[in-house]
């Protein structure tokens, strides 16, 4: 398919209250786009792999947007920009991991109008479904990554099912090992979700990366204090340190009493359809010290379960190596 | 005003094999509009109804009579661009870097891959980096653009930027070089003496397919007072 540098006709709203803004998304259930920085939606409309009617800018809405405490966390609205995360003085010492993750997001004017819901919401990269073919993933009956031929080296190691691509979030990582949370408001009111229902793997929705329905939004993002200023460890690794998606990356949140890990969170992106909790290494470096010992045997359990395609084997020992770098002293 | 036409832009008969390449097919319109949805609440807001016009220059082909809906149209918009105010004739989905070049003449901003993944239309939009390809117009609006024209003094004074990246021989070709400089316009003002790691980074957002990077490092260097 030919791409089309022109941006298509469409329609643009730009409500200033979030009212306006459901309403509008509700009355726009099929045919309506939320706007946010933009930088993962032009692409898809100047290649006219998506043709949505009307575009929902909510830069405008203020209750989207900053860093406010809230029960002893932090809240974070949708539309808070990964350039304002970035450089938020609460979130540099007490959750760090997230400003880390926020700082390897793609470039640095991407980050500077890239909002945090989104970098979580954003769609999955895989280039045949980029490109608009008709794979599982846009409602077809074939996947083209994972076909004899088919080329998947940046695709998924684990739960894949049909569809084979990965969540391309890096702050995706870091949130779920926060334990934070995803508010997410309709016309009909809100709910909030931990981030192991909020994203969704191919199994229970194939055509989406969340369980966000049709109508609903992505409003803001709670941070518990359970992790503030504990040990963290995030790594990304790509092709290049700029602009590209992970290939694997790790989001670690870890107690450490003394030399003693105890309770963990250690969360891979670019290795399934969802940040990927690898909870059999928390379940294994509980009450061992922090050293090299202990990181080669969490290592060896990074990766089980792994179900390599054609062209990913070499993300096994990425992510086992990752595990380890975030264990070692 | 003469029509300018995007450059890129193919004879008709060319869009007709082009089948998802279609002005034509809007019909949502927006009567639909809920009626909570009242014009005050609207603060600062626009319902911009998709009518690519035949009137505009902007040398998109939108064929003919489409719906004009009845919401607001606020297609006419003032735009601080380089501190001066200018009025423009813009279409919801336009993006900055098409309104500066081919409505506004600025063809300073260059477009080179029009997503994201080059910088050359880099801008500044009130004191921050953006891609101009991947901004639409119609969220500038009261906001502060500054493009490379913007930079040079009235008397036609090279900025200390431009005029150490002419100093270093900082591009080699030179199409990137206008995004270059507005990124390290952007550092200088918010860190005027950074470590060459920290130019680095402000600057990664740019490519430069001659490579000159390490020229353009220097003239950031220079730039802010440290000899590279």
């Amino acid at each position: 398919m030919p791409s089309y540098d022109v941006m298509p006709d469409v329609q643009l709203y730009q409500p200033a209250e979030l009212e306006d803004a459901l309403n509008l998304l509700d009355e726009h259930k099929n045919d309506g786009w939320l706007l946010g920085g933009g930088q993962d939606t032009y692409g898809w409309l100047k290649d006219r792999a998506k043709n949505p009617k009307a575009l929902i800018d909510v830069n405008g809405i203020s209750a989207l947007k900053g860093i406010r405490p809230v029960d002893g966390g932090l809240e974070i609205g949708a539309a808070t920009t990964l350039r304002e995360i970035i450089r938020d003085p609460v979130v540099n010492s007490d959750y760090a991991l997230l400003a880390q993750a926020a700082g390897r997001v793609a470039s640095p004017q991407i980050r500077n109008v890239g909002t945090l819901g989104g970098n979580l919401v954003q769609d999955a990269r895989c280039w045949y479904y980029r490109r608009g073919l008709a794979c599982y993933r846009a409602g077809g009956n074939i996947c083209y990554a994972d076909s004899p031929e088919g080329m998947n080296r940046e695709h998924a190691l684990f739960n894949a099912s049909r569809c084979v691509a990965v969540s391309p979030s890096d702050t995706a990582t870091a949130l779920a090992a926060l334990d934070a949370t995803m508010v997410v408001a309709s016309v009909d009111g809100t709910r909030e979700l931990p981030a192991d229902r909020f994203f969704a793997g191919p199994a229970t929705h194939i055509t989406r990366m969340t369980t966000l329905e049709p109508g609903e939004m992505l409003t803001a993002v709670r941070i518990p204090a359970r992790w503030a200023g504990k040990r963290f460890y995030f790594e990304k690794v790509a092709d290049r340190d700029v602009w590209d998606f992970a290939l694997v990356s790790i989001a670690v949140a870890m107690d450490v009493d003394g030399a003693t890990i105890g309770e963990s969170r250690f969360v891979c992106g670019g290795v399934a359809c969802t940040p990927y909790r690898l909870t059999d290494v928390e379940r294994a470096v509980r009450g061992k010290a922090l050293s090299d010992d202990t990181g080669d045997q969490a290592a060896a359990l990074a990766s089980k379960g792994a179900r390599a395609l054609n062209y990913n084997h070499f993300k096994i020992p990425l992510m086992e190596n990752l595990v380890r770098r975030a264990i070692r002293v | 005003m003469p029509a300018l036409r995007y450059p890129d832009t193919a004879p008709e008969s060319t869009a007709a094999s082009r089948p998802n390449f279609d002005f034509t097919n809007n019909k949502a319109g927006i009567q639909a509009v809920n009626p909570n949805l009242t014009r005050r609440r609207f603060i600062k807001g626009v319902i911009a109804s998709s009518v690519a016009a035949a009137s505009t220059n902007a040398g998109l082909r939108a064929a003919g009579a489409q719906d004009q809906g009845s919401g607001t149209v606020e297609r006419l918009v003032s735009l601080n661009i380089n501190g001066r105010v200018r009025r423009v004739d813009v279409l919801p989905q336009e993006t900055l870097a098409y309104t500066l070049r081919y409505k506004l003449g600025l063809t300073g901003t260059k477009i080179g891959c029009n997503r994201g993944e080059c910088g050359a239309c880099t801008v500044i939009i009130d004191g921050v980096t953006n891609y101009s390809c991947s901004t639409l117009t119609q969220s500038v609006r009261g906001r502060a653009v500054r493009t490379v024209e913007g930079l040079q003094a009235a008397d036609g004074t090279l900025h200390p930027v431009q005029q150490a990246f002419v100093d270093e021989l900082g591009p080699q070709c030179g199409f990137c070089t206008p995004g270059q400089v507005m990124s390290a316009v952007a550092l200088l003002e918010e860190n005027p003496r950074p470590t060459r790691e920290e130019a680095r980074q402000a600057m990664s957002g740019n490519i430069c397919r001659c490579g000159a990077y390490d020229h353009y490092l220097n003239s950031v260097m220079r730039a802010s007072g440290q000899s590279s």
